[in-house]
């Protein structure tokens, strides 16, 4: 046993010069961005302010950065993919199958896991609290932890590009493929062990967030008064919380057949694939659930603040959110009618699946309804939110469609499927988290984003999807499979050089939204937003400060009701003064702490160790991190206080921006 | 999709399971088209007419509830759906791959093993078996018994029908039927390393005197007998193999694939499939 285990010069991909040449440009990127930050000294502000911080709102931007920073490199595997589909007509391409076979495996699992998950995750992190009125989630300590192993797994996935190799199965790595006997390389493990500390940093998130909402909610937020967003976020954590310890299970298994010679899911030694194949979308099918219901949610809050109406039919809404919520665990064998379950199975989990449809109909009925009466100002937001709803329909439909078995026989696995979860994906997921983002973008940071390059932005991202999927429908019902390298069927190749024509677009697209960025953070001074209120919200998060103070609230506001700051506000208007001025006490808040970082690190040191069979490493790394939690747990002082005067000088100054807003005269404050 | 109806796909079925599968698939997007166009009409006449600049539009700034429209909202869906269940379940019940295909004519039984990366086609009746290429008579029903000899893969000829996976350890049946004399092209539709790509294969229907001769001529060819030894030779991985075929089979050859489950000895290496 060697001291570097499988580690060798040899397990750098020298003969291939994509990964290497993209690695050294990532490096000196980032080597030229920490060079910056420290020679103009905010490295001390980096890591007290945001590293270490166990705020909830730092947490949320800072996962919503790695999602973004992740969405870069997914799509680079997407441009990828699609450029080489355009050329692999009759040729071989420019990808050989070996790099073309970890492309699309890490491009499935990179979007799902660490652009799509982080993306909610963050955006929950950041405006439930705010939301429910409350000062942080239950357990910050564990929040900060929850991040920086989703770190821990992203930093894995990009090792691989340089340090070895990713998997060659697919995102879901069905065994037999992904059992050492046809995947001896290092690629699987990079992925189990990626998806193990990550997947638990989403466990312990879920497990944070569902606590936050059900215990911690400011006085009169009773269930019926919650925000839209926050009903799908209990839903979608109660969700994560029931779902993710059947994916760590699952890949558990996968890993003591791969170290351990075990032989859950080997045929020829007793093991069965398709228990896999079962557990990995009892998992699986709750996750589309996880991603999509907080969109649905972002969707909600935006379709009502810029229709300036309250949501239409909330008790429906609510009661749809719960009961997808239940129904996402009941259909998970549509995903493998084609494994031969029999008749009656497969109709009964087709129509499980169809009635899915029912509460996500109900949904769409209702924002139009919402729309229905009102004033909607046209913002970028508005404009996600009608692109999700007309695209949504249209994937929701071919969804339907999929879960008809017969129909199923022949659209499986073929193009139909991947324009199918990309048109749900993309036009939900995505378009609610980029929404979502704009949105609560002046709550993050003080000041809004440019509107002129959002809009471009979503036009370029709109019809980029139309043109890169809808040709993807056609192929499927030309019988073109997915995950083709190379192919010789004359008719797939021009609506393969189309779908290449819209990954372009959205390159445009992505190209915009980082020039919204720059032009955004340059003209900060102009745009920056006074009232802590910019689109005439209606829920808790709007009555604070842009960006809010580390509290979030000097007093918890007393909720009188659904739209609970909606209220507030109409009932200043209507007396012509704010609330009376509040008995201010002094605020204890949670000190920041490195435990998530460090634990992280070693976290990372032991699933890198575990890849390349380092032993002594793995112990050093599992003793690291379990130090770690140790030394947290035996911390002396968990807590700071922020003195009387500061926060009533703090809320003095919002309580003068909101009469300034309402327009109220200047003894309304007193 | 008018365009797509042009090209070798499933909107062109040359079997009953096609045929029936296509019509399923449109009856459903029928139904669903009922539903989603009016949804997206409704989308952009909501968002023209109620936009901020209209004065003209009514303004309902409070309205949030209306029992008639929860109502509505509910079971517009669920009709749907209902009808929707009914094609599901009936479909399956009717297009079940293992369900015998009534017909005049005799059923006949091809096997299928799906080995790295290439396809091979066990004729346990005329007692030959062939790679990459299969030939079936016309009108013929055949009963495909599908499995695998080493990791997962679908058998799918698209404009025959139905596709069932191929699984080491597993004896799947599928049964379908050419009607239309014709060359179609059959693939692996579930990823399989790396020389998934070329793992496609053509599938011949043919007048039965066509497919007498084919057997009669395979039968004659010089080639060795597909018997276990030979079957872990061929099974070894190779990519973008030419057809080919075996003029004699050892009985019982596809149970003792099925019984090894897909693993031949001295192929079980831990570490690769390269050994």
């Amino acid at each position: 046993m060697s001291f570097t285990g499988k580690l060798g010069w040899d397990s750098i991909p020298f003969h291939e010069p994509l990964p290497l040449v993209t690695a050294a440009i990532i490096g000196v990127v980032l080597l030229g961005v920490f060079i910056w930050v420290w020679r103009r000294g905010h490295l001390p502000y980096l890591w007290s302010e945001w590293i270490t911080s166990v705020d909830h709102k730092r947490i949320g931007v800072m996962y919503c950065l790695l999602a973004g920073v992740m969405l870069l490199r997914g799509f680079s595997d997407a441009l990828l993919m699609r450029s080489q589909q355009a050329l692999a007509y009759n040729s071989d391409g420019y990808l050989p199958p070996d790099h073309y076979d970890q492309i699309f495996s890490a491009h499935g699992t990179i979007m799902i896991f660490f652009v799509a998950m982080p993306f909610m995750i963050g955006l929950m992190n950041f405006v439930v609290p705010l939301q429910l009125g409350v000062r942080d989630v239950a357990f910050p300590t564990l929040n900060s932890v929850s991040f920086w192993l989703t770190c821990s797994g992203a930093l894995l996935i990009n090792m691989s590009l340089v340090i070895g190799e990713f998997a060659k199965t697919g995102w879901l790595v069905y065994p037999p493929l992904s059992e050492l006997r046809f995947s001896p390389g290092v690629g699987v493990d990079y992925y189990l062990w990626a998806l193990q500390i990550s997947g638990m940093g989403t466990l312990l998130s879920g497990v944070n967030l569902v606590t936050t909402i059900l215990k911690m909610r400011a006085p009169g937020m009773g269930y019926s008064r919650m925000p839209m967003f926050t009903w799908t976020s209990l839903a979608s954590n109660l969700l994560i919380v029931a779902a993710f310890p059947v994916l760590t299970a699952c890949l558990g298994m996968l890993i003591l057949d791969r170290y351990l010679g075990f032989h859950f899911f080997t045929p020829e030694a007793g093991g069965n694939q398709m228990m896999f194949v079962n557990l990995i979308w009892a998992w699986g099918h709750p996750e589309v659930y996880i991603l999509i219901l907080p969109a649905f949610g972002i969707f909600s809050e935006i379709i009502s603040t810029f229709s300036s109406k309250p949501l239409f039919g909330y008790r429906s809404m609510v009661i749809a959110t719960m009961v997808i919520c239940i129904l996402s665990f009941m259909v998970w064998l549509h995903h493998f009618f084609t494994m031969g379950a029999g008749a009656d199975v497969n109709g009964f989990f087709g129509i499980t699946t169809m009635i899915i449809a029912v509460p996500t109909g109900v949904k769409v009925f209702n924002w139009l309804f919402t729309m229905y009466g009102g004033r909607i100002r046209y913002s970028s937001m508005m404009l996600w939110s009608i692109g999700f709803i007309v695209t949504f329909v249209i994937g929701g439909m071919t969804g339907v469609m999929l879960a008809v078995p017969p129909a199923d026989f022949v659209l499986h696995n073929s193009l139909f499927l991947v324009a199918h979860f990309h048109n749900v994906i993309i036009g939900g997921v995505l378009f609610g988290a980029f929404a979502g983002f704009t949105f609560w973008f002046p709550k993050m940071f003080g000041f809004t984003l440019d509107e002129t390059w959002g809009k471009r932005a979503f036009w370029l991202w709109i019809s980029g999807f139309y043109v890169a999927f809808m040709p993807l429908y056609v192929l499927g019902l030309m019988g073109m499979t997915r995950r083709m390298q190379h192919y010789d069927v004359p008719g797939w190749h021009p609506w393969l050089l189309v779908a290449g024509v819209g990954a372009l677009l959205i390159l445009g697209g992505i190209t915009c939204q980082v020039m919204m960025l720059y032009v955004s953070i340059k003209t900060r001074k102009d745009r920056i937003d006074e009232s802590g209120d910019p689109w005439d919200g209606r829920t808790l998060e709007w009555i604070t400060t842009s960006p809010p103070p580390a509290f979030n609230f000097a007093v918890l506001p007393d909720v009188k009701g659904e739209e609970a700051y909606w209220g507030i506000k109409a009932r200043a208007r209507e007396n012509r003064a704010l609330s009376d001025r509040p008995d201010y006490e002094p605020i204890e808040m949670p000190r920041n702490s490195p435990t998530g970082i460090v634990s992280a690190f070693f976290a990372t040191a032991m699933g890198f160790a575990l890849i390349w069979h380092i032993w002594w490493l793995v112990i050093l790394g599992f003793f690291g991190a379990w130090g770690t939690f140790v030394v947290f747990a035996w911390r002396d002082k968990a807590e700071y206080e922020i003195p009387v005067d500061e926060v009533e000088r703090l809320d003095q100054a919002r309580r003068r921006s909101k009469a300034t807003l309402l327009d109220l005269p200047e003894e309304a404050l007193s | 999709m008018a365009l797509a109806a042009c090209e070798p796909g499933i909107l062109n079925p040359a079997g009953p399971i096609a045929a029936g599968e296509r019509s399923i698939f449109f009856n459903a997007l029928a139904v669903m088209l009922a539903i989603v166009v009016p949804v997206i009409i409704l989308t952009f006449a909501f968002g023209w007419w109620f936009r901020a600049g209209n004065t003209r539009a009514k303004h309902l700034p409070q309205w949030a509830y209306s029992g008639r429209l929860e109502l509505l909202v509910w079971s517009v869906p669920a009709l749907a759906i209902m009808f929707l269940g009914g094609i599901a379940w009936i479909g399956s019940h009717d297009l079940d791959p293992p369900k015998p295909i009534a017909s005049q004519a005799r059923t006949m039984t091809v096997e299928v093993v799906a080995t790295d990366w290439k396809w091979l086609f066990l004729y346990p009746e005329q007692g030959m078996a062939t790679i990459n290429r299969l030939v079936v008579p016309v009108g013929t029903p055949v009963r495909f018994r599908i499995t695998s000899a080493g990791v997962m893969n679908s058998f799918f000829v698209p404009q025959l029908g139905s596709q069932i996976y191929a699984m080491s350890g597993m004896d799947s049946t599928l049964h379908l039927r050419a009607d239309k004399v014709g060359r179609y092209r059959g693939l692996s539709a579930h990823y399989s390393g790396e020389g998934f790509a070329d793992m496609d294969f053509f599938v011949d229907a043919v007048p039965q005197a066509v497919f007498d001769r084919f057997v009669a001529r395979a039968k004659a060819g010089q080639g060795k007998t597909l018997d276990w030894a030979e079957f872990v030779a061929m099974a070894r991985p190779s990519r973008n193999v030419r057809p080919a075929s075996y003029p004699r089979l050892q009985p019982g050859l596809y149970d003792r694939i099925v019984m090894k489950n897909g693993a031949p000895e001295g192929e079980q290496a831990r570490d690769g499939r390269e050994q």
